[in-house]
């Protein structure tokens, strides 16, 4: 019975990875790299997911996790000639810990007011990257494009006996990571750990009462979470070739609960939906209207016209997330 | 006596629970009726249905007319629910708490509205400025008499009155209901769990099992009667 | 010393803005138990009206102002009672997701009609200073205090001395009970929300001036507003005047005297004071803390 359970998610996964693998073939470069933007918004994706479709931790804030990943990773490029693909498991390491110890306040926090802390994060992360001046390179930003430590940025990169030129080196670069953390939040999210977080969420009561250490699973989501928005902010910097205050704004962190909610928790499939719908929703936009606002708009009316709509049917995130009506 | 209060096939249910299986059941004007029975029977069940804060299908008639609506509008119609716990608004002084109960009412000028009621309760104008909040059980309970009062009420619905209460405290609830119905000829549906007390001020009961009416009768009836006593009072 | 003074009249200038947003952030959770995240956008949509009526249409200020109150009232009533209202069976999570989306919709809407330009918004009051003992008091920070007090004012008698008022405390602190009565609960709420709308314009309004009106004005401001809500209590009234007034002041004072600190590290600043108060005395100084039992 278990087997066959998992062999259909298997088969999906592969099914998948070989679409993925196959399709620059097919398309521009510049669709190519659009397509490695949904891979990264994927990857922040499944972090949030695990902290609040798991655990019901709500955060307005991972677009600041992005932003310390991703200025991890310039600042390394460009103060310390660090190749690019090497920065990435530092950003992971240094975003995990920052997120893991923001965990540990958090963990006093109930539902509304740790959505109103994480808000906060994130309207202030831009003020305070500016104020490190020396560090951050200041409202400047630091710049990525033409470093030679940026793969594939001066000329084509061979990869497996093949060339790749920069949109299509992003491509797998971004994918890879994508489905190589969806494969391991899936593996950790099978066994006890999974069914711990999931206990967590469903009644922390219960969950304390059967011996499943609060404290420990919440921070430790967190902190997860927390590396997955790093990895991508990591890819972002890296995608961008640029990094300044105001390339993780406040409305990343919305977009990113806003994609957790369209797309669904759980399935990578629902997940992929809400990366595509933030990557693709100002081009669609622009169909409504050339305004600078359009996107906002119709992002802000999905918002609430899937909260008419479905508010159970999209994974039952309304469902799980009552577990926090406490006040 | 025309019924100024009639249920018929009355039924309500929460979520996959039902809780009133075809209730049905008359208040004369101007009497006390009692609905008795155990825990979970259908008590409360039954005046949330007639106040409207349950959905319930089955016909309800208040004077005549069809009852219809929420409990907004059920308190227009001129009934007055006083539900299990009193209902005070506890964070609000007793002085507001009672100019609420007269929120239905188009009158201006409350004062003379609480002076008659604090006729009953004399000791409400001492506690007026006070949270309601601060006062005992009792009190509290008499607060929401008195404020049902304010409404000027046709039909007052007492849901267990008795609950959380001293039995001497309990008598003196009782007591004042009586003299409410005999001198204001106040019609009163009380809920109560303590069958005897409330048999005491009754004229008529309904006993209640597993949401439907068991047994019913005038008050003299039920309590002459020793097999419903045993099986269906408790003494 | 001259110097002290008018960063302690700026600042009470600053934080009767906060306090005024902070108030209706309080008389929406009160009622609702809901953090309205739009509310810094629903007063930016109406401080735009304002604008655009003063700026486009030639109008002189103070009928605008009044015009913009009414058409922020009807706006959050309607608000309320088409979107809002029919989320609230739900979790109140998923009203708070409904109010993010509106913070989303609101916020391109601005953009949308009348594009990202910053563009320069009317002050009420004149922009010169007073002389009082010695020390400059720009009068336009008098006018702003002044405002926001009588807007307190107004409303505590509102909700002291009136039925409707009397009413919708009831209905913030006891729903259920209210309806007993025959309050028409709902429409208490949306009373409530059409109040906070009022609230968070005429924040907007008093803030433009100095600010300068884009669609990110009152981004920064809800921050703020958040931050003197949580220092004053969640769900009080004068908590969130208080915690408003002191935040403007603290903030004005360490930005002015801490050097660390600085023009720049205010908002930080703000979110640190959400954070120390949410982690130490989640119930803010007038708030009574809650026993959460297990």
């Amino acid at each position: 019975m278990r087997r066959s359970r998992a062999l259909a998610p298997i088969a999906a996964f592969l099914g998948l990875a070989v679409v993925v693998a196959v399709l620059p073939s097919f398309v521009s470069g510049f669709r190519a790299q659009q397509f490695a933007y949904v891979a990264i918004y994927l990857t922040a994706l499944i972090g949030l997911n695990i902290l609040t479709g798991y655990t019901g931790q709500i955060s307005l804030g991972h677009g600041a996790f992005m932003a310390i990943g991703g200025y991890t990773t310039a600042i390394l490029m460009v103060d310390h000639g660090v190749k690019d693909i090497w920065t990435i498991p530092v950003a992971a390491v240094v975003t995990g810990v920052v997120g893991f110890l923001f965990g540990i306040p958090a963990l006093r926090l109930s539902g509304l007011y740790l959505a109103l802390a994480t808000f906060a994060v994130a309207v202030s992360m831009p003020a305070v990257i500016k104020r490190f001046e020396g560090f951050t390179g200041g409202g400047g930003g630091l710049n990525l494009f033409g470093l030679p430590e940026l793969t594939a940025s001066l000329e084509p990169v061979t990869v497996l006996g093949r060339e790749l030129t920069f949109n299509d080196w992003l491509y797998y670069l971004c994918w890879t990571v994508a489905l190589v953390g969806y494969v391991i939040a899936w593996l950790m999210l099978r066994g006890r750990t999974g069914r711990a977080l999931r206990a967590v969420r469903d009644s922390e009561t219960a969950a304390q009462s059967s011996g499943v250490s609060l404290p420990a699973y919440k921070t430790l989501a967190f902190g997860v979470s927390a590396a997955y928005a790093g990895v991508a902010g990591s890819l972002f910097a890296i995608a961008t070739t640029f990094v300044n205050p105001d390339t993780f704004p406040i409305a990343l962190s919305i977009l990113l609960l806003v994609g957790v909610v369209v797309g669904g928790l759980g399935s990578l499939v629902g997940l992929i939906a809400g990366a595509v719908f933030i990557q693709f929703l100002p081009i669609w936009s622009q169909q409504v209207s050339k305004s600078p606002g359009a996107p906002a708009v119709v992002s802000g009316v999905v918002l609430i016209a899937l909260m008419f709509v479905l508010p159970m049917g999209v994974a039952g995130l309304a469902a799980r997330l009552r577990t926090l009506t406490k006040r | 006596m025309s019924a100024l209060l009639a249920l018929e096939n009355v039924e309500a249910r929460y979520g996959p629970v039902q809780a009133l299986r075809g209730i049905s059941l008359e208040v004369p004007e101007g009497a006390v009726v009692a609905v008795l029975g155990a825990n979970g029977a259908g008590k409360t069940t039954t005046l949330r249905a007639v106040s409207g804060t349950v959905r319930r299908t089955g016909k309800i008639e208040f004077g005549g007319k069809s009852l219809r609506g929420g409990p907004e509008a059920v308190a227009r119609a001129g009934i007055v629910h006083v539900p299990e716990g009193r209902g005070t608004f506890t964070e609000l002084t007793v002085t507001e708490n009672l100019k609420l109960g007269a929120y239905t009412r188009r009158e201006r000028n409350l004062r003379a509205d609480i002076d008659r009621v604090s006729q009953w309760f004399p000791w409400l104008p001492d506690r007026a400025n006070q949270p309601a909040g601060t006062l005992s059980g009792g009190e509290q309970q008499m607060l929401a008499v008195a404020r049902a009062l304010m409404a000027r009420p046709r039909l007052l619905m007492l849901d267990e009155p008795s609950l959380g209460l001293a039995p001497m405290i309990v008598r003196e609830i009782f007591r004042i209901v009586r003299e409410l119905n005999e001198k204001e000829g106040l019609t009163v549906l009380v809920v109560e769990q303590d069958a005897r007390i409330a048999l005491q001020s009754a004229s008529s009961a309904y006993v209640l099992e597993v949401g439907k009416v068991a047994v019913a009768g005038s008050s003299d009836e039920l309590r002459e009667n020793e097999s419903v006593r045993r099986s269906y009072l408790g003494y | 010393m001259a110097d002290f003074w008018q960063q302690v009249v700026a600042g009470l200038a600053s934080g009767s803005i906060y306090a005024s947003l902070a108030l209706a952030l309080v008389l929406i959770h009160r009622a609702t138990g809901v953090i309205n995240f739009a509310q810094g956008e629903m007063a930016t949509f109406s401080t735009y009206i304002a604008w655009a009526l003063t700026t486009n249409h030639g109008w002189s200020y103070w009928p605008a102002f009044a015009v913009t109150l009414l058409a922020s009232f009807a706006g959050g009533v309607a608000i309320h009672q088409g979107i809002i209202r029919p989320n609230e069976k739900g979790s109140v999570l998923r009203v708070v997701i409904v109010t993010i989306g509106l913070l989303l919709a609101l916020n391109g809407l601005v953009t949308w009609i009348w594009s990202g330009e910053v563009r320069a918004m009317q002050s009420p009051f004149p922009t010169r200073t007073m002389d009082i003992a010695g020390v400059a008091i720009s009068i336009q920070d008098i006018g702003t205090i002044g405002v926001v007090l009588a807007t307190v004012a107004v409303l505590w008698a509102l909700f002291q001395y009136t039925k409707v008022g009397l009413a919708m405390r009831a209905a913030a602190v006891n729903p259920a009970e209210a309806r007993l009565v025959g309050v028409r609960v709902t429409w208490m709420l949306s009373l409530g929300w059409g109040l906070a709308a009022v609230l968070g314009a005429i924040s907007g309004m008093l803030a433009a001036p100095s600010l300068f009106l884009d669609p990110n004005l009152m981004a920064a401001l809800l921050i703020y507003a958040f931050a003197a809500a949580v220092l004053g209590g969640i769900d009080s009234p004068i908590g969130a005047v208080v915690g408003g007034l002191t935040l403007g002041v603290g903030l004005n004072l360490i930005g002015a005297y801490v050097d660390f600190v600085g023009a720049d590290l205010r908002l930080p600043a703000a979110l640190a004071v959400i954070l120390v108060v949410l982690l130490v005395k989640p119930s803010g100084i007038f708030g009574k803390s809650e026993v959460r039992r297990v």
